[in-house]
């Protein structure tokens, strides 16, 4: 804690010396009589050093409270996952124990590690490329104006800012096969049979044009969840991109006789293309870490269960420090190798594109 | 009607398809967004009998109408309710000190970030956002053992410094942004002027930069007072510091409680932060995208 105190303290020293710059050692602009262990041969500092002292001491609070809360905790982690920790004993144990590989051990070779991660892959890709699929639909659609247009939009951030707990809850009950209103609705307009389990079928057999085949339907409930949660996100994001692509380039394809859907593949998704990038990645990792969505909606039950929960498993039903330290190390590094991939393979393309 | 016979390009039977489609997706948006929020609105009104009885209308009647399932949420447990009159004041202690946390965290750094050269600042911003990377299970534990050891496990300030973590980021971002759109020579005439560079930040920058410092303190609200994860894990051993969203769960998961009970508990926590979003929509959404657009 006392690291915390320092730019705390440093703060009131450059205010109350006006003209000085609030660093550490800030020095009055032509201060060279000041003396100085730091300085070398009484140079009088350049604009460039006061600016670098002056942006150090800044961003020191942030840095510090920053590797408080999420770099010491993660580097713990990290020496966590390697060694034999369960929550009673680690209030008492030392930073280092004893270092052993187990923890890794029981994570590749637990049942269901590696579907698992299968399905954590296939969550987060869907989800990723339905919220921005829905989301670019949305920004065309609402790209335009119109009469209650700000209404449609507001009422459109509804599903991104309402708390996800309650929202979980009425999903779950609309979905609920004894009073949902979907199965309701479903016997009543469609004529199923019985009412279909949503949320807690790990597959569900659906015939289309005579042919019949396996859902995944629990996941594929979770994935609908996360896209309507998630697609206004993307929406906001592409809407104002597309709002600031300059009207001329579109006029004059639609001079030149482009149909819409021409215009939007040759003027407006080039365009959009470095966002919806970006869209890609950042709803990718953050979709890969999500926990609270799939707990709340499914438990990890009927083929959902994603890592994150599992994390939260270990954690919490066995107490298995190591394990669930491990195990979230596992889920960070395929995450971090994924990106890598992309970075490698697209990242430049992107870049050249724009 | 000459004109019918010459067959319609692709462009002019383009033009009328989306003419049409935009407004059935229009439509369609409405209903998925609108709809949820009306059920649970609905449910929350209604006896349970009726829902049992009617699981698929649309509406409630006059005599059905009641209140009580709001009344039994928001009594405090002493009184056999569930105690969410309580727990709005948790979740809002806990909400409103992780936005003083986080942007007396926050503000300097992006500050520095958008304004200054110093040495390592341009990686900073890009270090910052890792944080993300890492899913907030990772967090968890050590947080954990780190609030034990300091007797804040359990407590609503060990859990607004635990949002930190999940805010700073992202704040960063948004006034990272916004700071270096004012311009330079501002701050170069406060300079001229005899203000020190703190003088500058306090006097010209962070006035000029209100919107934007009002955005991020609303992101930040909204954030805090939906999480659920780290309120599970740190709060759920003791029931009287417990927010909305875990008394909402806990509720849930507990012994029979009526489906519209839980609606209503469900719109209590949902009404704060819609109410908010709404009152500043236009500023939240242009500070979260702004820099989007021109990329």
């Amino acid at each position: 804690m006392s690291l915390a105190k320092q730019p705390a303290n440093t703060a009131p020293d450059g205010a109350s010396s006006p003209g000085d710059g609030p660093g550490a050692g800030g020095s009055a602009p032509h201060g060279p009589g000041r003396k100085s262990g730091l300085r070398r041969r009484g140079r009088p500092l350049t604009r460039a050093d006061r600016e670098n002292r002056a942006g150090l001491a800044f961003v020191t609070p942030t840095v510090v409270v920053v590797g408080v809360v999420v770099v010491l905790p993660i580097l713990w982690t990290v020496l966590l996952a390697f060694q034999e920790a369960r929550l009673v004993d680690i209030q008492g144990m030392g930073l280092l124990g004893n270092w052993s590989l187990d923890n890794f051990r029981d994570v590749f070779g637990s049942p269901g590690f590696w579907t698992s991660l299968w399905t954590t892959l296939l969550y987060t890709a869907g989800s990723t490329l339905g919220s921005i699929a829905l989301g670019l639909i949305a920004a065309l659609a609402l790209r335009k104006p119109f009469r209650g247009r700000g209404l449609v939009r507001g009422s459109m951030l509804l599903p991104y800012v309402a708390p996800v707990v309650a929202v979980a809850f009425v999903w779950e009950i609309a979905l609920s096969p004894q009073f949902g209103i979907i199965n309701e609705w479903g016997a009543k307009l469609l004529g199923w049979d019985e009412p279909i389990a949503f949320l807690s079928s790990r597959s569900h057999e659906v015939s289309l044009l005579g042919l019949h085949f396996e859902v995944p339907l629990a996941l594929l409930t979770v994935i609908g969840f996360e896209t309507w949660r998630y697609f206004p996100f993307a929406f906001l994001f592409l809407l104002a991109r597309l709002q600031a692509v300059p009207d001329g380039l579109e006029e004059a394809a639609k001079v030149d006789g482009a149909a819409p859907t021409q215009r939007f593949r040759h003027v407006l998704l080039p365009q959009l293309m470095p966002v919806i990038a970006l869209l890609c990645v950042l709803r990718f990792i953050m979709t890969f870490n999500k926990f609270d969505d799939v707990y709340l909606l499914t438990g990890g039950g009927s083929g959902t269960d994603v890592v994150a929960v599992r994390v939260y498993d270990f954690l919490t039903a066995r107490f298995d420090v190591g394990a669930a330290a491990a195990q979230a190390l596992v889920l960070a590094v395929v995450l971090m190798g994924l990106l890598g991939l992309y970075f490698t393979f697209f990242g430049k393309k992107v870049q050249e594109d724009s | 009607m000459s004109r019918a016979s010459i067959p319609m390009s692709r462009a002019q039977f383009e033009e009328r398809l989306f003419g049409v489609l935009r407004w059935v997706v229009i439509a369609f948006l409405a209903v998925i967004t609108l709809a949820p929020f009306y059920y649970m609105l609905l449910l929350s009104v209604k006896p349970i009998d009726a829902l049992l009885l009617d699981p698929g209308r649309l509406w409630v009647s006059a005599q059905e109408f009641t209140l009580s399932t709001y009344e039994e949420v928001l009594k405090p447990t002493s009184e056999g309710g569930q105690g969410f009159l309580g727990m709005l004041s948790n979740s809002a202690l806990a909400s409103i000190g992780a936005v003083v946390l986080t942007m007396l965290a926050a503000i300097p750094g992006s500050y520095a970030v958008s304004r200054l050269r110093f040495f390592g600042g341009r990686h900073l911003s890009a270090l910052f956002l890792a944080v993300y990377l890492f899913p907030a299970t990772l967090l968890a534990v050590p947080l954990f053992v780190m609030f034990a050891r300091m007797g804040l496990q359990g407590s609503l300030v060990g859990l607004a410094i635990v949002y930190i973590a999940q805010t700073v980021p992202v704040s960063i971002y948004m006034m990272r942004n916004y700071f270096a759109t004012i311009p330079y020579s501002i701050e170069e005439a406060a300079a001229l002027d005899g203000c020190s560079r703190l003088q500058t930040i306090r006097k010209v920058v962070l006035p000029l930069a209100a919107p934007s410092l009002m955005a991020t303190g609303l992101y930040i609200f909204m954030i805090a007072w939906n999480e659920f994860l780290f309120a599970l894990l740190f709060l759920a051993a003791t029931p009287e510091n417990w927010t909305v969203s875990l008394g909402l769960q806990q509720l849930a998961n507990g012994i029979e409680v009526s489906k519209t009970v839980l609606m209503a508990g469900s719109v209590v926590l949902t009404i704060p932060v819609v109410v908010l979003f709404l009152a500043a929509e236009r500023l939240l959404t242009e500070g979260l995208t702004s820099g989007a657009d021109k990329s």
